[in-house]
Order: C-alpha cells, then sequence, then structure tokens
C-alpha cells in the first residue's frame, strides 16, 4: 500500500500492463515526449520506445480510427484524447466504427481499445474544454464506460480495462489528477462493473461516481452533522452498469438523490434515475433528484463555472429537503 | 530629391505611413500580450489557457491586407489578430479575466472571443473548429455580391485536421472569396512541426487543392503584406487562397508551460526572428521614423495597455443569473435552473 496520486496511478497502470503486455501501445497528441497534456504518461516513452508509445499528429479522427484497426489486427491500442470535447470529431470512428464491428461483422472482428480521456470542470477551460459527455457514450451500445473516482480506481479501473474483450472509454476527472489517496497495486476495491458503497447510511442514497463522489462525501459528511446518514454509492463503471447495489441501498432508504457533473437533460442522472424508479418504485417515499450539471455550456468566468455543476452544498440542502427537514432559501 | 515619376513620391509616402502603422499595431499587439502574461500572474485572468502570439505579429501583414467588412475566424492564438481587426484592448482583457464588460460577457474567455460588429466570427479551441466557417461565410458573400472576404486563421498543428483540407476543397471547388492563413510557429504544444507533418510545404499542399499559395517570412511584416496583397485581390475576384506566416512561438504553449522540449538555445535562435524588432530597425534605417519618435510609440503602445489592463482588472465580474442567458435566443424558452427544478419537485 502506498500514498499516491489519481495522475501517478495512472501512469503506473499504463507502465504495469504495458510491462506484462507487449500489445499494448498508446497513440495521441503529446503522450511521449511531452510525457500528456496532464503528465500522466510521463517517462512511457523512454521505457517503451516511439513504436509503443506515439505522438500523434492533431488528426483526431484519424487516431482513433488507427486504434481501431491496430485493435483489429492483435495490438491492444490506448488512443488518447487530449479532452473528452474533442468527442465531437471522433463519434464516428468511436460510436460507428469500434463500437459496432463485433456486431456488424457477425462477431468475427473484435476491437480491444481504451480510449483514454478527461473531462470536466474546474480550469476555466471553457465551453469547450470542460464538458462531461459521458452520456452521449452511455447511449452507444458496444461501448464499455469507466469513470474512476479514487486513486486506487484509477489504477485497478485501468488495469481491467486493459485486458476487456470490447472499447472502453476511460474518463478520468481533470480535477482529480493531484489528489492523493492509497493505492494497493494488489488489491482493487472492487470488479470490473461493480458498484461500491463508499460511506454507508440508512436515511437516504446518494449514486454518483467520478469526481462527484468528492462532493458527494462532503455532502453527506454535512449532512450527518444534522442526525441524516446519507450512504454514498460510488458506481465507478457506467457500461457495465450494476444496478445492484444501488438499487438495494434505495430499497432500503426509500430517498435517492443522483449526482452527476454532466448537465441534467438527457443524461446519465436521467438514466440512472429511470432504473432506480423502475425497480424501486414500492419503496420510494420520496422522487428521485437529478442533482446535475446545468443546462448550459460551460462559461468560463470561474463563479459562473463553478456555479454550473453540482456542489456539496447544493447536495446537502437537496439532501435536507428530501429528509422534510430544513428548507434552503432556493426552495421556499 | 527630384522623383522621374510625379506619382511616385505620394505613393512612396502612403507605403510609409502604412509602414509605420503596421508596425504601432505589431508593437501593440506585443505590449497586450505582455499584460496577458501579467495579469495571470496577478491571478486576474480567468484560467491558464492563455496562448500568447508574441513572436506572431508579423500577421499583421495579412490582416492589413483585409477591409472593413471582411470576417475572419482565428485559432485560441487569437489575440493579435483581433487587436489587429480593431478590437479595444480593455473589452479584450476584460473577457479574459471572465469579466462582464468582456466582449462574450465573461462566457468564452481567452479561447473564445468574438465580435461580430469587427467581422470576429470567434476564436476556436478545437483546432480547426473555425476553419469550415469562412466558407460558409464565402458562399454569403459569393451569393449576396458583397465583395466580402473571409479569412481563416489557424496554427501549423491545423494543418494535420482533416476539415482543413475538406474546406479547402470547397474553396476552390466553388470558387469562394476565402482566404486560409497558416500562423507556422513551428511547433503544436510540445510537438515540433517536423515531428507532426511528413511533408511541411504547407504552400504547396494548398496547391494541390487548387488553391493559390504564398509563404511569408513572418519575421519581415512588409514580405507578408505583399504577398497577402496578391492572395486577397484573387481571393476577392473569387480565386480563394492560402498564405503561410513563418514564425516562432516565444513562450510555452499556454500559461503553465515552460517549453522543456526545446533547447535554450534554439528558443535564443528563434526570437532574434523578432517581426516587432526588425520592423522597427527597418523604420530606422530607411530613416521613416526615428529613435525618439519610435520610442514614443512603444511607450503609448505600453500606457495604453496598461489602462486597459487597469480597466478590466477593476470591471465587475458577470452576475450569477447570466449564466442561462444566451444558451438561446432572447424571448425563447430557456434552460431551467436547477435549483428551480428542484423546489418544484419538492414543494409540489
Ligand atoms: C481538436 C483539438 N485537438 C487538440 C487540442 C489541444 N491543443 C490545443 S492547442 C494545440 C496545439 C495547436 O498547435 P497549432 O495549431 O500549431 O497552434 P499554436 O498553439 O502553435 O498557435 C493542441 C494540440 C485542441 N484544442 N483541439
Ligand atoms: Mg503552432
Amino acid at each position: 500500500m502506498t500514498e499516491t496520486t489519481y495522475r501517478e496511478a495512472l501512469r503506473a497502470a499504463l507502465e504495469d500492463a504495458m510491462a506484462t503486455d507487449p500489445t499494448i501501445l498508446l497513440i495521441g497528441e503529446e503522450v511521449g515526449l511531452y510525457g500528456g497534456a496532464y503528465g500522466v504518461t510521463k517517462g512511457l516513452l523512454d521505457r517503451f520506445g516511439p513504436e509503443r508509445v506515439i505522438d500523434a499528429p492533431i488528426s483526431e479522427p484519424a487516431i482513433v480510427g488507427a486504434a481501431v484497426g491496430a485493435a483489429m489486427t492483435g495490438s491492444r491500442p490506448v488512443a488518447e484524447l487530449m479532452y473528452v470535447d474533442f468527442a465531437g470529431l471522433v463519434m464516428d470512428q468511436l460510436g460507428n466504427q469500434a463500437a459496432k464491428s463485433r456486431y456488424m461483422f457477425g462477431g468475427q472482428i473484435a476491437v480491444p481499445m481504451v480510449l483514454r480521456t478527461q473531462g470536466g470542470t474546474g480550469r476555466s477551460a471553457a465551453a469547450q474544454h470542460s464538458q462531461s459527455l459521458e452520456g452521449w457514450f452511455l447511449h452507444t451500445p458496444g461501448l464499455r464506460l469507466a469513470m474512476p473516482a479514487t486513486v486506487n480506481d484509477a489504477y485497478h479501473l485501468l488495469r481491467a480495462a486493459l485486458v476487456q474483450p470490447d472499447p472502453v472509454v476511460f474518463i478520468e476527472h481533470k480535477g482529480l489528477y493531484t489528489m492523493k489517496g492509497p493505492l494497493d497495486r494488489d488489491r482493487p476495491d472492487a470488479d470490473w462493473g461493480r458498484a461500491l458503497v463508499r460511506r454507508p447510511g440508512r436515511d437516504l442514497t446518494i449514486v454518483t461516481y467520478s469526481r462527484m463522489l468528492h462532493e458527494s462525501l462532503a455532502a453527506a459528511e454535512a449532512l450527518a452533522g444534522q442526525g441524516i446518514e446519507a450512504e454514498v454509492v460510488d458506481l465507478r463503471c457506467l457500461n457495465p452498469l450494476d444496478e445492484a447495489v444501488p438499487v438495494a441501498s434505495v430499497r432500503r432508504t426509500g430517498r435517492a438523490m443522483v449526482v452527476s457533473e454532466g448537465v441534467m437533460t438527457g443524461g446519465v442522472a436521467a438514466e440512472l434515475s429511470a432504473r432506480l424508479q423502475e425497480l424501486c418504485f414500492d419503496q420510494l417515499e420520496e422522487p428521485i433528484l437529478r442533482i446535475a450539471g446545468e443546462d448550459i455550456p460551460i462559461p468560463v468566468s470561474p463563479d459562473l463555472e463553478r456555479a454550473a455543476i453540482p456542489s456539496a452544498g447544493l447536495i446537502a440542502e437537496a439532501g435536507l429537503h428530501l429528509m422534510r427537514r430544513e428548507v434552503a432559501e432556493w426552495a421556499r | 530629391m527630384t522623383s522621374p515619376d510625379p506619382g511616385a513620391a505620394p505613393v512612396a509616402a502612403a507605403r510609409n505611413t502604412a509602414a509605420l502603422d503596421r508596425y504601432r499595431m505589431m508593437r501593440r499587439i506585443r505590449s497586450f500580450e505582455e499584460r496577458v502574461g501579467e495579469m495571470f500572474l496577478r491571478g486576474e485572468s480567468a484560467g491558464s489557457m492563455l496562448h500568447l502570439s508574441i513572436g506572431e505579429e508579423g500577421v499583421v501583414g495579412v490582416t492589413d491586407a483585409m477591409v472593413e467588412g471582411d470576417s475572419f475566424t482565428t485559432h485560441h492564438r487569437g489575440h493579435g489578430v483581433f487587436l489587429a481587426r480593431g478590437a479595444d484592448p480593455a473589452r479584450m482583457l476584460a473577457e479574459i479575466g471572465g469579466r462582464e464588460i468582456g466582449y462574450c460577457r465573461g462566457k468564452g474567455g481567452s479561447m473564445h472571443i468574438a465580435d461580430r460588429e469587427l467581422g470576429h466570427l470567434g476564436a476556436n479551441a478545437i483546432v480547426g473548429g473555425g476553419i469550415p466557417h469562412v466558407v460558409g461565410a464565402g458562399l454569403s458573400y459569393r451569393n449576396h455580391g458583397t465583395g466580402q472576404v473571409s479569412v481563416a486563421f489557424f496554427g501549423d498543428g491545423a494543418m494535420q485536421q482533416g476539415v482543413l483540407y475538406e474546406a479547402m476543397n470547397m474553396a476552390a471547388l466553388w470558387r469562394l472569396p476565402v482566404v486560409f492563413c497558416c500562423i507556422n510557429n513551428q511547433y503544436g504544444m510540445g510537438t515540433r512541426i517536423d515531428r507532426a507533418s511528413a511533408s511541411v510545404d504547407f504552400a504547396a499542399r494548398a496547391g494541390a487543392f487548387g488553391l493559390a499559395g504564398a509563404s511569408a517570412d513572418g519575421a519581415d511584416v512588409e514580405a507578408v503584406h505583399a504577398a497577402a496583397q496578391d492572395i486577397f485581390a484573387g481571393a476577392r475576384a473569387g480565386r480563394p487562397g492560402f498564405i503561410e506566416v513563418s514564425a516562432y512561438r516565444f513562450h510555452g504553449h499556454a500559461r503553465m508551460d515552460k517549453s522543456p522540449y526545446r533547447t535554450a538555445e534554439e528558443e535564443a535562435e528563434g526570437r532574434r526572428r523578432d517581426p516587432v524588432a526588425n520592423a522597427r530597425a527597418r523604420l530606422e534605417a530607411e530613416g521613416l521614423a526615428d529613435a525618439d519618435a519610435l520610442d514614443r510609440l512603444d511607450a503609448e503602445a505600453a500606457a495604453e495597455m496598461d489602462r486597459a489592463l487597469d480597466a478590466a482588472v477593476q470591471a465587475t465580474m458577470p452576475p450569477l443569473p447570466s449564466m442561462f442567458e444566451d444558451v438561446y435566443a432572447p424571448e425563447t424558452p430557456t434552460p431551467e435552473p436547477l435549483r428551480r427544478r428542484l423546489a418544484r419537485i419538492l414543494n409540489a
């Protein structure tokens, strides 16, 4: 067990996996000499050489398309998309090519690749560099989708992604790279595709993933100060999606909030909330709340940017209201 | 001094004034970008994704070939181009600081400045994202017979984006009044151009699409301008063109980048190709302005940008409710704020 950062855990996962599996190659902008726009691939070019750590021109569709072809032919490529926002450029290769090949070609042609990328707000990076677009991928059958929130998961979910038989979109959060936490290389917190209760509680359930886990835990802490015990569930993977853990929790508590940084409408929170409602209908005491990003592009001005996504404060206020305790100013 | 051609003296005088004006603009851009750096260090900018165009001021040779009514899009390193097209530096800095009086009301920031009045159809943070817009603008101008030209400014990194070639082909195919301007500063982030491009003869690529192609030394603004005049004359007559302005990116990619991927010697060499210093030396050498006059001009530019920075940092931040404005047109349904929605649910 070591204490390290999310960034370092990701780097270690790539390094360990590449040392074990010689078919893994990295391809992306600035992944080699520069060491990755957020420093995740630092040192890998030196260790594994330019045939496996490939600096690509600014040509995202061809980067992802090349990864698809490499995956079809015995390599296990990790394509890095510097910002998830550039998904706009690569959705054909991802959604029409990578995601559908196995199916269209009757099971003959698999695409075992990983698309590593990062998203989210927090750097005043503005509307084209701050989005949470996991909903686009979740809406595409054929893709797997993992979004680690902790240091240990950064390592183990990435290792797991690198042995999946199908294309995985692996979304890091730009606000977590410097976060410190324990890493136990030998012990994943849970399997691929399993959700985890990060904090137990009997009064209400908060279902979340990625950076919003930390806002949710802070909210649960604040609620505990008011005598409300919130259970916090970290989904870790959105596809495969573990319904059992959140459903069991909500059946017990009867109250649920789904917290997501992505915009609310048509998003991940909507999907999760629908599933919980379908499976927990009889036990629900209150409507399931979606606490999600405002339905707007991300503004650059720092205060506006902060206000565009859920905060611990808002989650706690909504939780209090859901427990019919205190009513926040905005809800009067 | 007598001239054999009576028309030559006024023409030369006009050219000299224009050269001095171009120098002034380049100096203003340099001073402006220095204030952007200062704004970041003072913690007054919105974030650190600020891309300085220091070293690329030779692009003034291109913007000077544009006329009122011409439109343009830029990449993320577009402060200089916009300033050269008439932007108010205080409102630019305000936008870079996320302030309400900024060009985009603090919504866009450095990478998304735009101003319809001045023909700026938008700076873009997606490499290549703004390029095809000039094809559409060219269609509008051609069909409406307006005589306007639309110009895409982008970096060498965008030379590897497929959309550029789709746009070039359309512009040539449909004979649109369009100019593609590549500011080749040798780098895309940490990747030197020869590590990203098998061939670096970009003008030849444009030629292959049927565009008029030119490549100009961005350290010599007058040479850039001469090349641009030809390209724009063609574009205005429906023969779209491409012009490469070579430069060296003096500083890191964005504010956090210390350029560890290149040597100090290389940087020193690159910075010797300084378009501002070159233009100044030339004005002096040709006797068009003396050192004192140029010093005064430099000081005026610096003072102007100091005032702009003061105005920007003193400006207020946008009010929170403004974040829901401009997602859609005014007077049409707007996004419902999350808190309002939650209140509706919880009070139901
Ligand atoms: C589609 C896309 N890919 C990657 C990036 C990340 N990125 C931002 S600027 C940049 C380098 C661009 O180089 P160039 O076009 O030469 O412009 P310069 O920064 O040199 O002015 C990269 C890779 C981006 N913003 N958009
Ligand atoms: Mg460049």
